[in-house]
């Protein structure tokens, strides 16, 4: 089974391909908003690279997000169209399971982050069992703070991976000092989610047919467009 | 990237646009058959807001783009593999609304190993006034009044554009949206308005008509003002009377302009393109000065005039010819001016 991944939720752009077994080649950039133009010819040297036809691709795989709103779409839209020409299945995966199943070696429990900018960050967290990471708290975007408090809730050591953790690295250092609880943090190569890691995760969903068609995957935003909160808030008050 | 590629009349492309609040797609044979055209209109999530809000516009694009697709493809009766070529519009446009069908139309080049081609929107308007009239004579003068535009442009050839007038401030459907929204008509202002004009007497009010008798150039931002002034100080005037007389301004001008334009560049044939030009009294006192001079008026269809995709598969087979296809690591140009084509 050939699996092509695509991620575009953060500032890199990174294609990976796998037979289900091994991955036959990838390719990680960083983009500096450039998805669309740096997307399509990765995909084309990937495929090349490991020897293998589009038509060939048996499931496409797809970070779904949370991360940059413009960045994720040009992923999923491409996902989608491949999968709707090929009439193959794709597997959607989020941004913050794709990071903590990057550090599945570890005992202490993983918060996974991604930056929502605005001094926000979305995060989920992980614990994980024989190689695999089991989700333990749903995504969700909040501030530093509302972060730090569910870390201290679950009063267990933890790892922290992701982008978001990078950005705002300080101000985190600085809450959890004093809680006493033991905090890693995962080296910086891990910040942005692998299109690789992702085609491993779809590799075991794709084989008890976790999946979607083209038309029903939909992205995963967290945070609504700022015009429909502000509507919201104009219409409560 | 280079390979052989006779475009002719047998090339079908596929062309998607996203670059505002319609997705769509349709495929076209031989640069004018049209075999199929969907549009998946926003309207509704926007309306609420009262204008276009752009990342609730990519959104929806991202949500709609595969069933649109879809369905263009199985209306025009062929399969995915009979696809030549694919088109998108890469500007002008909302950014984030682009990106979905340039992922998408890359998407689909790279699958089906066929070209993709980058298409500057605008241009497109100007081949969807040919779209119903394939044979016009040339040198043709095409007002496109939309939204976000208000052009004369002369076209000598399929390719070969001259912008000779343009608004100064606001695009002609900008103007309606305004005066729609300060009256409370709601969102778009140009069906309202239309409208609710027919019931109303144009000749109520006389509102200025800028610089009627002065270039080819408009401007609308003065109309729009006096406008407001007048309903302020005329608390109870009819609302049909306003907006009846707003629009014969609007169109008295756009009308006079493009007289003017084709006199001066001796083009005998006329076309009106974008979202404006489905407005019932331009579309009628076109005519009537047309007839007058014996010009030769290319009138699209409704569908033809709003955004669409047969525009753009149909600019993107007449691209194909003309300066071949773009590069997969094509970007998107959200203020695109008419003036660069080849993408
Ligand atoms: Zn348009």
């Amino acid at each position: 089974m050939i699996i092509l991944a695509i991620d575009t939720s953060t500032d890199a752009v990174s294609v990976a391909v796998n037979n289900s077994k091994q991955l036959l080649a990838s390719a990680h950039v960083t983009s500096d908003r450039r998805h669309a133009e740096l997307l399509a010819p990765m995909i084309s040297s990937v495929c090349a690279q490991a020897d293998i036809s589009m038509r060939e691709i048996d499931v496409m795989a797809v970070d779904i997000g949370p991360g940059l709103f413009t960045g994720m779409r040009v992923g999923i839209a491409s996902a989608k169209t491949i999968a709707q020409v090929l009439d193959v299945p794709v597997v959607g995966v989020s941004s913050l399971d794709i990071l903590a199943r990057s550090v599945t070696t570890t005992q202490r429990v993983v918060l996974s982050t991604i930056d929502a900018r605005r001094g926000e960050l979305y995060w989920a967290m992980y614990r994980n069992d024989i190689g695999s990471s089991i989700e333990v708290k749903p995504p969700r975007v909040g501030s530093v703070s509302d972060c730090v408090v569910e870390i201290i809730d679950r009063g267990q050591e933890a790892l922290i991976v992701g982008n978001g953790a990078l950005r705002y690295r300080q101000q985190l250092s600085e809450m959890l000092e004093t809680t006493g609880l033991s905090i890693e943090w995962a080296s910086e190569q891990l910040a942005q989610p692998s299109a690789a890691v992702l085609a491993l995760i779809a590799a075991e969903l794709a084989l008890v047919e976790q999946w979607q068609t083209a038309t029903e995957l939909q992205a995963l935003y967290l945070r609504a467009p700022d015009a429909e909160i502000n509507w919201a808030t104009r219409v409560n008050s | 990237m280079t390979r052989e590629l006779k475009i002719d009349s047998a090339t079908v492309v596929l062309g998607i646009e996203t670059s505002c609040d319609e997705t769509a797609a349709a495929l076209v044979m031989g640069g004018n058959d049209v075999l199929s055209s969907v549009v998946a209109s926003q309207l509704d999530v926007h309306a609420r807001f009262g204008g276009v809000v752009p990342e609730i516009a990519s959104r929806a694009h991202l949500e709609a783009i595969t069933p649109v697709i879809d369905q263009a493809v199985a209306k025009s009766g062929l399969s995915f593999e009979r696809v030549d070529a694919v088109a998108a519009t890469v500007g002008p446009g909302l950014v984030g609304a682009l990106l979905v069908g340039v992922a998408a139309a890359k998407s689909l080049a790279l699958t089906l190993d066929v070209p993709f081609v980058g298409v500057n929107h605008l241009e497109a308007h100007l081949y969807a006034a040919m779209l119903d009239d394939p044979n016009v004579e040339f040198p043709m003068l095409v007002l496109l009044v939309s939204g976000g535009n208000t052009m004369l442009v002369e076209v000598r050839k399929p390719g070969v554009y001259q912008i000779v007038g343009q608004t100064r401030d606001d695009a002609a459907g900008e103007a309606f949206d305004k005066v729609a929204r300060f009256l409370d008509l709601g969102y778009p202002g140009g069906p309202v308005i239309d409208a609710l004009a027919k019931t109303g007497d144009a000749k109520a009010i006389d509102f200025p008509r800028a610089m009627l008798n002065d270039g080819l150039d408009v401007s609308f931002s003065g109309l729009k003002t006096a406008v407001i002034n007048y309903v302020r100080k005329n608390s109870n005037a009819k609302t049909k009377d306003i907006v009846a007389s707003f629009q014969r301004a609007v169109v008295d001008v756009l009308v006079a302009k493009t007289m003017r334009a084709a006199e001066n560049l001796g083009a005998r044939t006329i076309a009106l393109g974008g979202g404006v030009a489905a407005n019932s009294l331009l579309r009628s006192e076109t005519a009537r000065a047309c007839e007058q001079k014996d010009f030769h008026l290319v009138l699209p269809s409704l569908a033809m005039c709003t955004d669409n995709a047969a525009m753009i598969a149909s600019a993107g087979w007449h691209r194909l010819q003309l300066t071949g296809e773009s590069t997969l690591d094509a970007g998107v140009y959200p203020n695109l001016g008419l003036s660069v084509a080849n993408l």
